[in-house]
């Protein structure tokens, strides 16, 4: 059990469902997915002090976590004091994704998100500005969720070759 | 202007529309911003500016109704595309609203279609001013999920490649920013030295741009003969280059003028905001990735992380060019202290065997095809690496399933996530400042819309 996981566990109590470790010094957190602001908010401030948000991503698990979710969604926190990398996972649920925006804890969490609402189609709540960010406005469907065909768009004056 | 014309122009703010009603929400900031401006032909837009200008003409500055103006993306100091949905009151930004997206290429999606060596080929396209940072990051988490060890030699080869990119990639900032406040010398000075590093970029991996030189457990190939020598001179002959460039620039008037004092922010935001790289430790941040968590070897070498003070377009200038000097010094040290050994790691289930003994064995014959036609297969898991690129915190996310391809591969790129900055720098600023401000920054597009 990493430190990281006692802290959280300390703090909030059941917040963590799991824990991963490795590769090498990877270490991954599993958090349920209502408690990720509040997780996210202590992990933030003394004494886990992870300043800083690298990334939010995730990844289309069609096959889900058995439990209903099928979208996992991966947090980077980075420490700019001990130089430790945490990373936390929720998942979210297949028919209507939706998780706790961490906007208000980190602003860098902003224009992430949007990437992943625009790519997977996972909405979060409280979000300022939840609209697409790399893929027209208009744009149907969301183009990394694992189902979304790749060549299936319209290639635009093919015709005139 | 008739009803039709008027359909034309507010297409893509019926479009927002249409989506958010399918989605069955409300429009969110940025949609509704887009859809106001499409709304309006240009005629309308000035009509109602004057108007405004009309009814406000006694009010105090500050309390007018902005005169909202598009700023790209088909513009040349946007570094690429970039459109801004700029608001102002005069000559003063009120505010202004990114819209990204114009070169998006879904890399991350054609990785998941490709096996895992296929894949660096895309990832060196994204942010095309420092390919090898791209791969760097994407290799080392592929070489973390197989646990795969790269040799010492390998990994020195990777740090010397490194940093002549930072030069080049720094390179290509101070000339075109220069040529964005209308300093043309310096963009001929900043090409020459570019272009040899090019050159030696060709020499050693084939391409002068889009290098795929490092592999999975290593780099393609050894030096080849007589680059040492090339590099050498480049290196010895850099300071007295970087020396011309600051004698151009660093006490020039205009210069000075126009960047000193524009677009600084308090350290706390940029690190809320995610900034990392130069434009973060001009603010005084001293985060750099090769000191706070050393990887690929960095810790053997003697190089300080240089720091700001104000944060401003002034300071990045200045800590890029310190960068620069520290590259130099990286590389001496790698050409002098490089290890013996092999390039690339011999573990034949993922590396390719030698070209010569293809022709004798036929054991390499099946790796190689197998290699080739199959790919290697990862073990399940996920791992997030990153490297310091010119720009900051380059990392790269690769979920794994046990496949030879990908489940996901999710680039971090520090343009993207230092674009953020832009609006809280750009609030209030004068809008010639925005120029400025979009060039210190030194975000590629290529990598923000990926």
């Amino acid at each position: 059990m990493s430190e990281y996981r006692n802290l959280i566990e300390a703090a909030c109590p059941g917040a963590v469902v799991e824990e991963f470790e490795g590769p090498g010094d990877e270490v991954t957190i599993e958090i349920a997915a209502e408690r990720i602001r509040e997780v996210c908010r202590f992990l933030k401030a003394e004494p886990a002090a992870f300043r800083q948000l690298s990334d939010v991503t995730c990844v289309d698990v069609l096959d889900g976590n058995g439990r209903g979710g099928r979208f996992r969604l991966a947090y980077q926190l980075f420490s700019m004091d001990s130089g430790d990398r945490l990373r936390l996972r929720v998942w979210a649920d297949a028919d209507q994704p939706e998780v706790d925006s961490v906007t208000q804890v980190w602003g860098t969490a902003n224009w992430h998100e949007r990437e992943v609402y625009d790519m997977f189609g996972v909405r979060f709540a409280d979000h300022p500005d939840l609209s697409r960010i790399l893929m027209p406005f208009d744009w149907e469907g969301h183009p990394l969720r694992r189902d979304y065909p790749i060549g299936g768009e319209e290639v635009k004056f093919s015709d005139a070759v | 202007m008739s009803s039709e014309q008027a359909d034309v122009f507010a297409l893509e703010a019926r479009e927002a529309r249409e989506a958010a009603r399918r989605e069955g929400r409300e429009l969110a900031e940025t949609e509704r911003i887009v859809a106001q401006v499409e709304a309006s032909t240009p005629q309308e837009a000035i009509a109602r500016t004057r108007a405004n200008e009309e009814l406000s003409s006694e009010m105090a500055p500050g309390s007018r109704a902005p005169m909202i103006i598009n700023l790209g993306p088909q513009h040349p100091s946007t570094h690429g595309v970039l459109r801004l949905i700029t608001e102002l009151d005069g000559e003063t930004v009120r505010d202004i609203h990114p819209v990204i997206g114009y070169l998006h290429t879904g890399i991350e999606k054609q990785c998941e279609n490709k096996t895992y060596w296929q894949g660096i080929t895309l990832v060196t396209r994204m942010d095309y001013l420092s390919p090898f940072f791209n791969i760097h990051a994407y290799t080392q988490s592929v070489e973390k999920l197989l646990d795969l060890e790269v040799p010492a030699r390998a990994q020195w080869l990777r740090v010397m490649i490194s940093e002549l990119n930072r030069i080049t990639s720094h390179l290509v900032w101070l000339g075109t920013s220069g040529l964005e406040l209308g300093a043309i010398s310096i963009f001929f000075y900043a090409y020459r030295e570019r272009d040899r590093a090019l050159d030696l970029f060709e020499m050693i991996s084939g391409e002068r741009m889009n290098n795929r030189f490092f592999q999975v457990g290593g780099c393609a190939d050894d030096m080849p003969p007589g680059f040492e020598t090339l590099l050498r001179e480049f290196v010895t002959e850099m300071p007295s280059r970087i020396d011309e460039y600051e004698g151009l620039l660093s006490q020039n008037p205009i210069w000075l003028e126009r960047t000193r004092g524009v677009g600084s922010l308090p350290a706390d935001q940029l690190i809320d905001l995610g900034i990392t790289g130069p434009a973060l430790r001009a603010a005084g941040v001293d985060l750099d990735l090769r000191k706070a968590r050393p990887y690929s070897g960095y810790e053997h070498f003697d190089f300080s992380v240089p720091v700001g003070t104000n944060g401003d377009a002034y300071d990045r200038y200045l800590i890029r060019l310190r960068e620069m000097r520290e590259s130099v010094r990286i590389i001496e040290q790698c050409l002098d202290g490089m290890p013996e050994g092999p390039h690339i790691s011999d573990n034949r289930k993922v590396v390719l065997p030698p070209r010569g003994e293809l022709a004798g064995s036929m054991e390499a014959l099946i790796h190689h095809f197998k290699l080739v036609t199959e790919g290697f297969s990862v073990p399940a898991g996920e791992a997030y690496c990153a490297v310091e690129s010119p720009r900051g915190e380059m990392g790269c996310y690769v979920v794994a399933d046990g496949g030879p391809k990908p489940v996901r591969v999710h680039m971090r790129d520090p343009s993207f996530v230092n674009l953020q900055g832009l609006r809280p720098m750009a609030k209030n600023a004068y809008l010639a400042d925005l120029i400025v401000m979009i060039g210190s920054m030194d975000n590629v597009m290529g990598g923000v819309d990926r």
